[in-house]
C-alpha cells in the first residue's frame, strides 16, 4: 500500500512539474501575475510529493518488503540497517529517485527564500528547473520504476555487493548527487538569463552559492569514493581515471572556474557571457556523467546495445539541455556586453587563464575518457586510454594552475600591482622553490615529482598565508591579527580552499614518488622489516562473522624497538553473494600509513602478505577536505545569503 | 556479538568448506624477479598493459588469471634481455593496440594527444582578441532605478 502510494506521489509530482513548465511562463506572457505566483506553491508540493515517493521506497527497504522488485535485487534481510536504508540508493532506480528528489528540494529552497528575485525571473528559474526534473521524472517512471512488484515475493533478497557495504560508499553518491543537481540550479539561472536577455550582478550573486554548493559538494563525494577505493580494494590505490570516476572529476573542474567567474561577474560585471556558457557546460558535464555511469556505455559498449532505453533517454535529454542552451546563448551572445575594462595584468585576467586551464584540462579528461567509444564507433577500432595517458596528458595542465594560482589570487581587481603582489609573495616563493631543491638533493635518483610536488605545495599554502596577511593593514602584530579576525569569511574559505589544494598536491607527489611496496611469504612467528617498520606475524584465525566468514591475521608492529601496535588484515567470504573480499588492515597517521593486506595461505605453508608504506597518504583527503570546508564557508558568508537584501526592504518600511 | 540463528551459521560454516579461495592478489610472491631493476621494469611495463578481462585495470593490479599470464610472460621476456618497447610491441601483436593503456602516439591518436594543447592556444588567443576590442563599449542594459536597487542589495 504504501509502496503504491510512493508510485501515486511520484506520478503526482511527474504531473506538477509539466504544469510548472507551462503555467508560470503563459503567465509571465500574458501578464498575468496569479499564474506566476502559481510558481512557488508548485515547486514547493513537487518536493513534497517527490519526499513521500523517496520515503515510501526507503520504507520498503527498511522494512525488507521483497513483493518489490528493487528491494529483491539489492537487499537481504540479513543486511545491517544501515546498508537497508543506504540500498534505497545504492541501485540505479533508487539513485535516480534520490537525484529528482533533490532536484526539488533546491527548487524549494529558491521558491521560500528567493525573495530579492524579481518574481518573473524566479519563476522562469523554476520552471527550467521544472523541465529537468520532468525529463527524469519521465525517465524514472518510464525506463526505471522503483516501484515494480512481483506477484510473488522470493523469501529473501540478492543481496547488496559486499564491496559496497561500507560507509564511505553508502554516502558516496548522496554527496555526488547534491554536486550534480545543485549544477542543475546554476544552468536553470543561465537558461532563464538567457532568456530574458540579460545578466546582472544580483544574478551572479545567486549562482554564486549554488556552483559553490555543488563544487563542495562534489569535492567531498569524490574524495569519499577515492577514499573507499584506498582502503577497500586492497591495494591502497586512490585514483584510477576510471570513467565513472572522470564523470565526476569533468563537472568539479568545470565548477570550480563556474565558481571563480561567477565571482568576476558578480564583482565587475564583466565575462557575462562566458558565465553562462560555464553553466551550460557545467550542468552538461554532470548530464554526461550520468550518462556514462547510468548507460554503462563505457566499460562496455555491449551491455549499451542489449538495453540502450535508459542510455538514449539521458541522451535525450543531454541533446536538449545542452543543445538547447547553447542555441538560445547563440541567439542571446550579443546582449551580454559588458561597459567595464581591466589591465592585462589584474585579477581578472588572472581568473581568465584559470577558467581556461581548467575547462581545457576537463576537456582533456572527457576527450581521454570517450576516445575509445569514438574510436570503435567510427573507426572501428579497438583501443584503450587509461591512468598513464591522463597523468601525462591531464597533469601540466594543474601544474600550470598551481603556478599561477597564489599570483592571480593576491593581485588587485582592474589595475594590478605585479611588484607589490611579489612583494608580498616572495617569501613563499623562495620557501617553496628551496624545499624542492632540499627533496631533489636528498632524494637518491628518482622521478622529478616529488620535488615538483613539494614545490608546488608549499607555493600554494605559503602564498594563500602570505595573501590573507597582505589584506591586513596595521603597524603592530595585535593590531593585523585583530583586523585578520575581521576579514569575510569567503576571504578565509578562499585561503582554505586554495591552501587545501596544496595539500593535496603534496600527498599526491609523496604517495606516488615514495611509496614503499614489500610481498613476501611468511610462517607464523617470522619477522620482516618494511621501510623502518618491523613486522612480526602472529598467526591466522577463522571466525564467523553476522553475514560473512572471516580469515584473520594477526602481525605485531615495531618502529625502532617502539611497538606501534598490532595489525589485523583480514579475508573475508560473503557466502550470499559468493564473493571474496580483502579488508587491508590500514595503521594511519600524520606522515605516513602503514598499509597491510593478507592473501593467499601457500600450498608449502606459510601466507602471502603484501605490506606498503604509503608516506602523506592522507593529506590527499585531508587537503580535500580542507578546500570542501572552504567552499562551505564561503557559502556561509553574511553577503552570499539567499535572502540579504529583503530584510531592509522591509526596514525602510516600518521607518515610514 | 549478534545473535545468529544455528541454520545460518551452518550454512556459513558449510560454504566455508566448500568453496575454494580466489586469489586476492596483483602481483604474487612467486612472480618476482630475483634482479630488482629487472623488476622494477616488468612493474613499469606491466602499468601500461591492459587486463583485457577486467575493467579499467593493468595488469599490475589485476588479480585475474590472464594478468597474471601476461605478467610472467613480460618477467619472462625481461630475463631474456629483451627492451621494455620490444617486449610492448609483442604483447600489442598478440591482442592488439587495445591492450595498451597508454595509447600509442600515432596519427589517429594525435588529436588524442594534442587536443589540450591545442585547446588552450585557441581559448588563450581568442581571450587575447578580445580583450584588444574591448575599446568598444556598448551602453548599459539597467534601467536607474534597477541600479539602484542592484546597489543596495549588494552593499554591505
Amino acid at each position: 500500500m504504501i509502496t503504491e502510494l510512493g508510485h501515486l506521489a511520484l506520478i503526482l509530482a511527474f504531473s506538477l512539474s509539466i504544469v510548472q513548465l507551462i503555467v508560470p511562463m503563459v503567465g509571465i506572457k500574458f501578464k498575468w501575475s496569479n499564474l506566476i505566483r502559481l510558481s512557488g506553491p508548485l515547486a514547493s508540493f513537487q518536493f513534497l510529493f517527490t519526499l513521500v515517493s523517496f520515503g515510501a521506497l526507503m520504507n520498503a527497504f527498511i522494512t525488507s518488503d521483497f513483493s518489490v522488485k528493487l528491494v529483491v535485487k539489492n537487499s537481504h534481510s540479513l543486511k545491517p540497517m544501515l546498508y537497508k536504508i543506504s540500498g534505497t540508493w545504492g541501485n540505479h532506480e533508487g539513485s535516480m529517485l534520490l537525484w529528482v528528489l533533490i532536484l526539488t528540494f533546491f527548487g524549494f529552497l529558491v521558491a521560500s527564500f528567493g525573495n530579492n528575485l524579481r518574481s518573473e525571473f524566479k519563476a522562469r528559474v523554476l520552471s527550467v528547473q521544472s523541465a529537468i526534473g520532468g525529463c527524469f521524472y519521465a525517465f524514472i517512471l518510464f525506463t526505471s520504476n522503483p516501484f515494480e512488484r512481483y506477484s510473488i515475493a522470493p523469501l529473501n533478497g540478492e543481496d547488496l555487493n559486499p564491496l559496497l557495504q561500507d560507509p564511505g560508499l553508502a554516502f558516496h553518491p548522496p554527496f555526488l548527487y547534491m554536486g550534480y543537481v545543485g549544477l542543475s540550479m546554476s544552468f536553470s539561472f543561465a537558461i532563464a538569463a538567457l532568456i530574458e536577455g540579460r545578466v546582472d550582478a544580483i544574478w551572479a550573486r545567486w549562482v554564486r552559492p549554488w556552483t559553490l554548493l555543488a563544487w563542495t559538494f562534489l569535492t567531498i563525494g569524490i574524495a569519499m569514493g577515492s577514499w573507499w577505493a584506498y582502503y577497500e580494494l586492497g591495494w591502497g590505490g586512490w585514483w584510477f581515471w576510471d570513467p565513472v570516476e572522470n564523470a565526476s572529476f569533468m563537472p568539479w573542474l568545470v565548477s570550480g572556474a563556474l565558481l571563480h567567474s561567477a565571482i568576476v561577474l558578480e564583482k565587475r560585471e564583466i565575462l557575462k557571457s562566458w558565465t553562462i556558457l560555464l553553466a551550460i557546460l557545467a550542468f552538461s558535464f554532470s548530464l554526461v556523467g550520468t550518462f556514462i555511469v547510468r548507460s554503462g556505455i563505457i566499460t562496455s559498449v555491449h551491455a549499451f546495445a542489449t538495453d540502450p532505453t535508459r542510455g538514449v533517454f539521458i541522451l535525450i535529454i543531454l541533446f536538449f539541455a545542452t543543445g538547447g542552451g547553447l542555441t538560445l546563448f547563440a541567439f542571446r551572445f550579443g546582449n551580454f556586453f559588458s561597459k567595464n575594462t581591466f589591465s592585462l595584468v589584474s585579477r581578472e585576467s588572472a581568473l581568465i587563464l584559470n577558467n581556461l586551464l581548467l575547462v581545457v584540462s576537463a576537456f582533456v579528461v572527457f576527450i581521454g575518457t570517450l576516445w575509445p567509444l569514438f574510436a570503435d564507433l567510427f573507426l572501428d577500432k579497438k583501443l584503450s586510454v587509461g591512468a598513464p595517458f591522463f597523468d601525462i596528458a591531464f597533469t601540466p595542465f594543474f601544474i600550470v594552475i598551481a603556478i599561477v594560482l597564489p599570483v592571480g589570487a593576491s593581485l588587485a581587481w582592474k589595475r594590478g600591482n605585479l611588484g607589490r603582489t611579489v612583494i608580498a609573495l616572495w617569501p613563499a616563493l623562495i620557501l617553496g622553490i628551496s624545499l624542492g631543491s632540499i627533496v631533489w638533493v636528498m632524494q637518491t635518483g628518482g622521478r622529478m615529482l616529488a620535488p615538483v610536488g613539494v614545490s608546488l605545495a608549499t607555493w600554494l599554502i605559503c602564498g594563500a598565508i602570505g595573501d590573507l596577511w597582505s589584506r591586513v593593514r596595521g603597524n603592530t602584530l595585535i593590531i593585523k591579527i585583530r583586523r585578520l579576525l575581521r576579514l569575510h569569511r569567503s576571504d578565509f574559505g578562499k585561503f582554505l580552499a586554495h591552501s587545501g589544494l596544496g595539500i593535496t598536491i603534496f600527498g599526491i607527489a609523496a604517495i606516488t614518488a615514495w611509496e614503499v611496496e614489500d610481498i613476501r611469504i611468511v610462517d607464523a612467528g617470522d619477522n620482516f622489516d618494511v621501510g623502518s617498520y618491523n613486522f612480526l606475524f602472529k598467526g591466522v584465525t577463522n571466525g564467523s562473522e553476522k553475514n560473512y566468514l572471516v580469515t584473520r591475521g594477526e602481525f605485531l608492529v615495531k618502529n625502532n624497538d617502539k611497538i606501534i601496535g598490532t595489525m589485523l588484515p583480514e579475508k573475508r567470504f560473503y557466502p550470499i553473494a559468493r564473493m571474496w573480499t580483502t579488508e587491508a588492515s590500514i595503521d594511519q597517521g600524520i606522515t605516513r600509513d602503514l598499509y597491510l593486506v593478507i592473501g593467499e595461505e601457500q600450498d608449502g605453508g606459510g601466507w602471502s602478505v603484501r605490506t606498503y608504506v604509503k608516506p602523506f597518504a592522507n593529506w590527499i583527503w585531508a587537503g580535500a577536505l580542507l578546500m570542501a570546508m572552504g567552499g562551505l564557508l564561503s557559502i556561509s558568508d553574511r553577503r552570499l545569503r539567499f535572502s540579504v537584501g529583503t530584510p531592509r526592504r522591509s526596514k525602510v518600511l516600518t521607518n515610514d | 556479538m549478534t545473535k545468529v540463528s544455528f541454520g545460518i551459521q551452518l550454512f556459513l560454516v558449510l560454504s566455508w568448506l566448500f568453496i575454494s579461495s580466489v586469489s586476492v592478489f596483483a602481483v604474487e610472491v612467486d612472480e618476482v624477479l630475483n634482479d630488482i631493476t629487472l623488476e622494477q621494469r616488468a612493474r613499469e611495463i606491466s602499468k601500461n598493459l591492459r587486463c583485457l578481462v577486467c575493467r579499467n585495470e593493468s595488469i599490475d593490479e589485476s588479480n585475474a588469471e590472464l594478468a597474471k599470464d601476461l605478467r610472467l610472460l613480460v618477467r619472462e621476456r625481461l630475463v631474456l634481455g629483451e627492451t621494455n618497447k620490444e617486449i610492448t610491441d609483442y604483447v600489442v601483436s598478440r591482442y592488439g593496440e587495445y591492450v595498451l593503456l597508454k595509447p600509442a602516439f600515432n596519427w589517429f591518436n594525435l588529436f588524442l594527444w594534442f587536443c589540450g594543447p591545442i585547446m588552450l592556444l585557441f581559448g588563450l588567443s581568442i581571450a587575447f582578441l578580445s580583450f584588444k576590442n574591448k575599446t568598444q563599449i556598448s551602453e548599459n542594459s539597467l534601467s536607474e532605478s534597477e541600479e539602484r536597487r542592484i546597489n543596495e542589495i549588494l552593499k554591505d
